[in-house]
């Protein structure tokens, strides 16, 4: 392409590059225009607003570090904390495993693959809200199926959405049932990897498992490090499960107006993402919100750079070069 | 001495035997363990529809109970619920939020995708990562100042403010539909150029019939991304009912009819068709696209 444009003479290389460049700005403009409108601009005034005091109705006041200190003898907030630590821990372990499990298991399938794929990977399209729903029917300690499965073994069934012990497990179950996407990106990894490694694992004298851990393992190790990052964001944004399992398990009336039922029962439920909503939006709170959005933001963005290396790393790696 | 004399034969006719059958067994036995474990696996996964479904279908009498069968079939229940909400509504608003948003997308995120994927220029890698920033960030990050901004634009309590950004970057989209782009080889956009063809043109007439199954798995996981959304739909129209869309709706729908138990399942059921049905239509661009998202990051 250089090559051609290279041998053409010069005043129409010079026009050429011109329209080249008027294409490029046409076809990023409404890119552009959106970036800054829905993310540059709001970033910055997130970091504005979180040094204000801010209800929207009145202008923002200027109120220097009281957003942030008020988070160190914030208990609400030290909790959410803790609760999107143990989903940043837990689901990224659970998701990651299970996701690999389950691939692992399909990828061995000789007859019904597509059946059973297809089975696996469905639940992740339902709409969270409704996947929750699911579960909260399914796992109703009254007389739910999963309880009267475990009443056959003469087992009594946590409360799951009603008790702070349970709730996250119960909310990491959802979570495990709709992980498809990750499961078909492992498998699809897994189905990848070159034929000839298993034969030469095999000639060693390894079995299935051994050349499951030396050879699977090891070859798709930059996918499952998607995973784990993946579900890393995942649990810092999680948002709308935790809310609809809180309102579902507390029977509010009113899913949108009431703030009781967030974070139900016991505050077990209030995620980081939870309570910057409660805080901004039910509170108008919006100056502490946009402190929460920022902290939030910085560790997003560090999970983010890990990716990006990683990604760069890959292309570099498969097209020679960080140019493609 | 007949034994030394039989034996040689019977080593050559049994040694390479005896390891195969032993191997075609153990193959059988790992053949049914793992074929039982899948099966086991993809029932896991169907069972909980499979509850909500039967609990749909109970009397409301019925579905009170720890029975897991439905004594009489109740089908009506999937028709009564359109009386109990204002479902239809509810379907229409998200129809409108899903699917304009999806045009939106496509309009903006196919020309930069092509920027991002076949054209060089500078600062382009920057702006790539500034797409996969963006991907990343959490919504809440950002929905102080937009609100705001909405809000005082008089548009909060529509579902403008989920509509309009489609219009103008997407960016999972423009992330996605780049991956795919980049698989087309180069030689056939040069090809356009010295044929003449300008960038749009060379868009239009090579790229996008060429990106085809790649637009349409992006513009499903666009469509079905706005039709399970939950946080924009609740920011933004929480407080006005009748722009709720059917995920926000449903949310609150287990609220109202907390012990009608065939009715909030019956919603949750027709709630996700739509899901199902794409995927019946489409399964291959669905795991198509999944792949791209990890694999050829």
């Amino acid at each position: 392409m250089t090559a051609t444009l290279g041998a053409r003479p010069a005043p129409g290389r010079g026009r050429a590059r011109a329209r080249h460049r008027l294409a490029v700005l046409g076809f990023m403009a409404p890119a552009i225009i959106g970036f800054v409108l829905f993310f540059g601009y709001p970033l910055v005034a997130t970091v504005v607003f979180s040094f204000t005091k801010y209800d929207l109705i009145n202008a923002p006041e200027f109120n220097g570090l009281d957003n942030y200190t008020f988070m160190f003898k914030d208990p609400l907030l030290i909790k959410a904390i803790t609760n999107t630590l143990w989903f940043v821990v837990v689901l990224t372990i659970a998701r990651t495993v299970f996701a690999l499990g389950v691939a692992s298991v399909i990828a061995r399938l000789k007859s019904g693959v597509g059946l059973i794929r297809t089975l696996c990977y469905l639940p992740s399209l339902a709409p969270p809200v409704a996947a929750t729903l699911v579960f909260f029917m399914v796992l109703r300690p009254n007389g739910g199926p999963v309880d009267s499965i475990l009443g056959w073994f003469g087992v009594d069934s946590p409360l799951w959405f009603s008790d702070p012990a349970w709730a996250k497990p119960g909310i990491t179950a959802i979570m495990l049932w709709i992980s498809g996407d990750l499961m078909i990106i492992i498998l699809a990894a897994i189905l990848d990897v070159p034929q000839e490694q298993y034969e030469a694992a095999e000639l060693d004298g390894a079995g299935p498992i051994r050349r499951w851990w030396h050879v699977t393992l090891p070859t798709i190790s930059p996918v499952l490090l998607f995973g784990i990052v993946n579900s890393v964001i995942l649990a810092l944004q999680l948002f709308t499960q935790a809310v609809v399992a809180g309102s579902a398990g507390s029977g509010a009336a009113d899913a949108t107006g009431s703030t009781k039922y967030l974070g139900y029962p016991d505050n077990s439920t209030l995620t980081f993402p939870v309570y910057l909503y409660t805080q901004g939006f039910r509170y108008f709170d919006m100056g502490y919100a946009a402190a929460m959005a920022t902290v939030l933001f910085i560790i997003s963005f560090a999970v983010t750079i890990v990716l990006v290396q990683r990604m760069r790393k890959n292309s570099s790696a498969e097209e020679g070069g960080p140019g493609a | 001495m007949t034994a030394t004399l039989a034996k040689p034969p019977a080593d050559i006719a049994w040694e390479p035997e005896q390891p195969r059958r032993k191997r075609n067994v153990g193959g059988f036995l790992n053949w049914v363990a793992t074929h039982a474990l899948g099966l086991a696996l993809g029932l896991m996964f169907a069972t909980p529809v499979v509850f909500v479904f039967l609990t749909a279908v109970m009397s409301d009498d019925q579905a009170f109970t720890a029975d897991l069968w439905p004594r009489e079939w109740h089908w009506e229940n999937f028709v009564e619920v359109f009386d109990k909400a204002p479902l239809f509504q509810y379907l229409v608003n998200s129809l409108t939020y899903s699917l304009l948003a999806t045009a939106g997308m496509l309009i903006s995120s196919i020309p930069a995708a092509y920027a991002l994927a076949k054209l060089q220029w500078r600062g382009r890698n920057v702006a790539f990562i500034l797409v996969i920033g963006a991907m990343m960030l959490p919504p809440q990050v950002v929905a102080v100042p937009l609100y705001d901004t909405w809000s005082s634009l008089g548009l909060t309590g529509t579902l403008w403010p989920l509509i309009v950004p489609y219009f103008l970057f997407d960016a999972f989209s423009i992330f996605l539909l780049r991956q795919f782009m980049l698989t087309i080889p180069q030689s056939y956009v040069d090809a356009a150029r010295v044929d003449g063809c300008s960038e749009f043109q060379a868009l239009v007439r090579i790229i996008v019939p060429m990106a085809k199954p790649g637009i349409a798995a992006t513009a499903l996981f666009c469509f079905l991304f706005t039709w399970n959304d939950y946080f924009g739909p609740l920011l933004y129209t929480g407080e006005v009912k009748d722009q709720w869309t059917l995920s926000l709706a449903l949310a609150t729908f287990k609220g109202m009819h907390i012990v009608q138990w065939n009715s909030s399942m019956a919603v949750t059921f027709l709630t996700m068709i739509p899901a199902v049905v794409l995927f019946v239509f489409a399964q291959k661009s669905f795991v198509k696209g999944i792949t791209f998202t990890g694999v050829k990051g």
